[in-house]
């Protein structure tokens, strides 16, 4: 740890552009992922609420946007998933909150590589750009889901949409993967390099922890994805054949005749493995949940101390689930490919894994728990949305065991039941993380409070919402209810689930237009709150240190030097209930 | 140090959170319970056994699921802020977190263990001796069964000669005589309480061949074969759906099994070879 501050120091930027456009400033940058998040947050949400209605009314009309067909229903499915799992639940927690506050939290002027992080921002942007032009192209977007199976995926002929559209929602991947790999790096870099003095691994945030360890998943994922897809893309379009085996044939037609492509009969396609592109797929999409949710589990763990007035319970036990979850999570994907037709032995090993994978987020409950318990609640928004974010990843977490054993999958594989689960956990929790984290640090970044009222408000609407919809996709699951079916009209054994699903249709329309209810305090809170002292939650963390909000180098010239643990609360004989970490030392000090 | 200060913030909060949480454990938990929705029907060998592992799952975790909730709703309402409350300076427990990390590893591999031998008895082994063999072929956006006639062999089948025109689903070669008596049949017919033998095929993408009271779903991949059993105990019919998106048509790709007595089977068979000839 040489001096980063006089490595890394660059001067305030002055015009327009470089101030809020290409900015080098991690805060900037932080805000830009935030946007991005936020505008895709409810594009995808609007096209979930697309997909509700047809679900239940298939003939409706919809204004502004017509007919709904079949094939339109796969397609806001696939662009629902990708847009959410890639653009929001991976670029809100770690490319907003994470820039944002990583350095400030350990104690850094900024991140370790200031331009690669420009470069990062602006890659994730241009490959959403991509994503959204999928719409737009002839065919409009690919209906072959957000885990894009071949040879659904790999065949142009296979669908509406799977031509152009598929093509740049690969593209689009390819580049979000470029972007997270580049940030990646600036994260694990930052952490290891740029820790203020007296900032231990061990005196971190669980928030840095949880960044930190995001960073290396998705160092380690998102290559994997990136490999894939360029695979994909010259399977489409180079007459490659990585995941295309020979002799299909489409409604009658052979889809690859002899001669294969340019009529050279070299290239036609054969040999390729369909189960090929699911392992590279779930190679990255399993730590990819663990990209969405720990992020949340850091900020969880870091209002609860804060919220309950309490040193979090179990410190080094977090740290070490989280390092587990993150180890673990790469060894469990073929848990998504029991029913894939690889061996059915490896079924077991995935499935002991994925099992343990239990273990540390059952410590992780406990110590959530433990922290809340003989606490003194200070129940302000971003702990309402914490300790909803511990209900939902309890409820989500306990559908788990029933997936992660093969012989219950054989029956709710690819059923309802699997959106119950990943939904409330990585959707819903996650989000539950994300609002969390904007109710705490909205006053820090842009310096007025946020409306306690309305955020109340928002809270119950997402809470008994996401609960009233997710819930009952359980009970479809298990009657039999397959996922990513565009009518209920085919099956006789569906006709009597369509109360259900009505019900989660308007428990679906009822939880969206609260959300309307967080837009709007999020915008009138900006211009119009009360204005926020440097740290009106009394926390203990660096970027409660400085002044709201912090200048560009984060903070005003000096540097600040820890000497506590980050959940220093009630510490017996203090003169305040918190004791902030570049206070004289006291307790534990960790 | 109580803040009464905290603006805009009810004082039963905690109370509320507490009503909210338990009411939604209690909602969540009554149709479970209640089996309001609930597997169906099973009606294959393996169904109760399978059955049972869930059920046993459902206990252990539903047990969990409100243990937990109803903890955090009362943390919630019995922690709150108060003139009063003190908040305890503590750093964990080192034994309650080793002693709660060796509960749940136990609880959760010993779940798994309890449910192997089913799994190995569904995919380890192959078919019996004597199963009637199947094989199920998955195009856009229809199901095809075909059986290997008396001859008990399947004959070639090429992608080239697949024709809708020509009634040739599944492209049987005409020059291979084992062909000659396979019987290619729209609906999935099997014999109740014997072993079907059934072999996936797909022409295009993947399908999944899924018969929910079968407690049986198996992907069916383009370039592989693979071979799956299961044995039908109760005579009926039984809807079968698609399990993985196979594109537009996916929500319709449907059919239905029948099981049907031995004779009705054979009596059945024959018909179809008599179509034939």
């Amino acid at each position: 740890m040489s001096t980063p501050e006089i490595i890394h120091a660059h001067a305030a930027p002055q015009g327009f552009i470089r101030k809020y456009v290409f900015s080098l400033d991690h805060k900037v940058i932080g805000i830009q992922y935030y946007f991005l998040a936020l505008v895709a947050v409810f594009v995808g949400m609007f096209l979930s609420l697309l997909m509700r209605i047809h679900l239940v009314w298939p003939t409706a009309s919809i204004p502004l946007f017509g007919d709904i067909k079949p094939e339109t229903y796969l397609t806001l499915l696939t662009m629902h998933g990708t847009i959410m799992v890639f653009f929001v639940l991976t670029t809100a927690p770690q490319g907003g909150f994470g820039n944002y506050f990583l350095p400030i939290q350990i104690g850094a002027p900024d991140m370790a590589f200031p331009v690669l992080n420009m470069l990062s921002f602006w890659t994730t942007a241009v490959a959403f750009v991509v994503m959204l032009a999928a719409f737009f192209v002839e065919g409009g977007a690919p209906l072959h889901g957000w885990t894009g199976y071949a040879p659904l995926s790999a065949i142009p002929s296979s669908g509406p949409g799977e031509q152009l559209g598929a093509d740049l929602w690969i593209l689009s991947i390819a580049i979000f993967c470029l972007g997270s790999l580049m940030g990646a790096l600036n994260f694990i870099t930052t952490v290891l390099d740029m820790r203020a003095k007296g900032m231990t691994m061990m005196r971190m945030p669980l928030t840095c922890w949880s960044w930190f360890i995001t960073a290396i998943l998705a160092l380690l994922a998102f290559g994997v994805l990136l490999a894939g897809g360029i695979l994909l893309l010259m399977d489409r379009n180079l007459g490659t054949s990585f995941f295309v085996p020979a002799g299909l044939s489409l409604t009658g037609k052979m889809i690859f005749p002899a001669g294969g492509f340019g009529g050279d009969a070299h290239f036609s396609h054969a040999g390729g493995s369909p189960l090929l592109w699911q392992h590279l797929f779930w190679f990255f999409g399993h730590p990819e949940v663990y990209i969405a949710i720990l992020p949340g589990m850091g900020v969880a763990s870091q209002l609860l101390s804060t919220f309950s007035r309490k040193p979090i319970y179990g410190y080094k036990a977090m740290v070490y689930a989280m390092l587990s979850i993150g180890f673990l999570g790469f060894m469990v994907w073929g848990h998504h490919m029991f029913m894939s037709g690889m061996s059915p032995y490896t079924a077991f090993a995935f499935s002991i894994m994925t099992m343990a994978i239990g273990v540390p987020s059952a410590i992780k409950t406990f110590n959530w728990l433990g922290t809340i318990y003989k606490g003194r609640i200070r129940f302000q928004s971003p702990m309402l949305f914490a300790i909803g974010f511990v209900s939902l990843f309890v409820s989500g977490g306990l559908s788990g065991p029933f997936l992660a054993q093969p012989v219950l999958d054989i029956q709710l594989h690819d059923t309802y039941f699997v959106p119950a689960h990943f939904h409330l956990i990585m959707g819903v929790a996650a989000i539950f993380g994300i609002f969390a984290g904007t109710y705490y640090w909205f006053p820090k970044m842009f310096g007025r409070m946020m409306n306690e009222t309305l955020a109340q408000w928002h809270f119950w609407f997402s809470l008994i919402g996401a609960y009233a919809i997710f819930m009952p996709m359980h009970y479809l699951g298990m009657a039999g209810h397959p996922r990513r079916y565009s009518q209920l009209t085919e099956l006789q054994y569906l006709a009597p689930l369509l109360p259900l699903q009505k019900f989660i249709t308007y428990a679906a329309v009822a939880t969206i237009a609260g959300q309307f209810l967080f837009l709007f305090n999020f915008f009138w809170s900006m211009f119009k709150g009360p204005k926020a002292s440097d740290n009106p939650w009394e926390s203990t963390t660096l970027e409660w240190t400085t002044s709201t909000p912090p200048p560009h180098d984060n903070f005003g010239g000096k540097v600040p030097v820890v000497n506590n643990g980050p959940y220093e609360y009630s510490v017996p004989g203090a003169a305040r209930d918190f004791v902030m970490q570049t206070d004289p030392p006291v307790g534990s000090g960790h | 140090m109580w803040a009464k200060s905290i603006k805009g913030i009810p004082d039963d909060m905690g109370l509320a959170l507490l009503a909210i949480i338990w009411l939604i454990t209690l909602a969540s938990t009554y149709f479970f319970v209640a089996k309001t929705w609930w597997l169906p029907v099973g009606a294959s060998a393996a169904a109760p056994w399978i059955d049972h592992q869930f059920a046993v799952t459902f206990l252990l975790m539903g047990f969990i699921f409100v243990a937990a909730q109803v903890t955090l709703g009362l943390f919630s309402y019995q922690y709150r802020d108060r003139p009063g409350q003190t908040s305890d300076y503590s750093h964990g427990n080192n034994k309650l977190e080793l002693m709660w990390t060796v509960l749940t590893a136990i609880l959760f591999v010993g779940l798994n263990l309890m449910g192997s031998h089913l799994w190995a008895s569904e995919r380890f082994a192959p078919a019996h001796e004597g199963a009637t063999k199947v094989e199920v072929t998955g195009a856009q956006f229809a199901w095809y069964f075909r059986y290997p006639g008396p001859d008990g062999t399947y004959g070639k089948v090429n992608p080239k000669d697949i024709s809708a025109e020509e009634q040739n689903p599944l492209g049987l070669d005409a020059s291979d005589p084992a062909a000659k008596d396979d019987v290619v049949s729209g609906v999935m017919y099997l014999p109740v309480n014997r072993e079907a033998d059934i072999t996936l095929r797909a022409q295009d993408v993947i399908h999944s061949l899924f018969i929910p009271s079968m407690r049986f779903k198996q992907d069916a991949v383009p370039g592989l074969l693979i071979k799956m059993h299961f044995t039908p105990v109760m005579t009926g019919d039984y809807e079968i759906a698609c399990a993985e998106l196979c594109g537009l048509g996916h929500y319709k790709m449907h059919g239905i099994l029948k099981v049907v007595s031995p004779e009705d089977f054979d009596k059945w068979i024959a018909s179809k070879e008599a179509e034939k000839q």
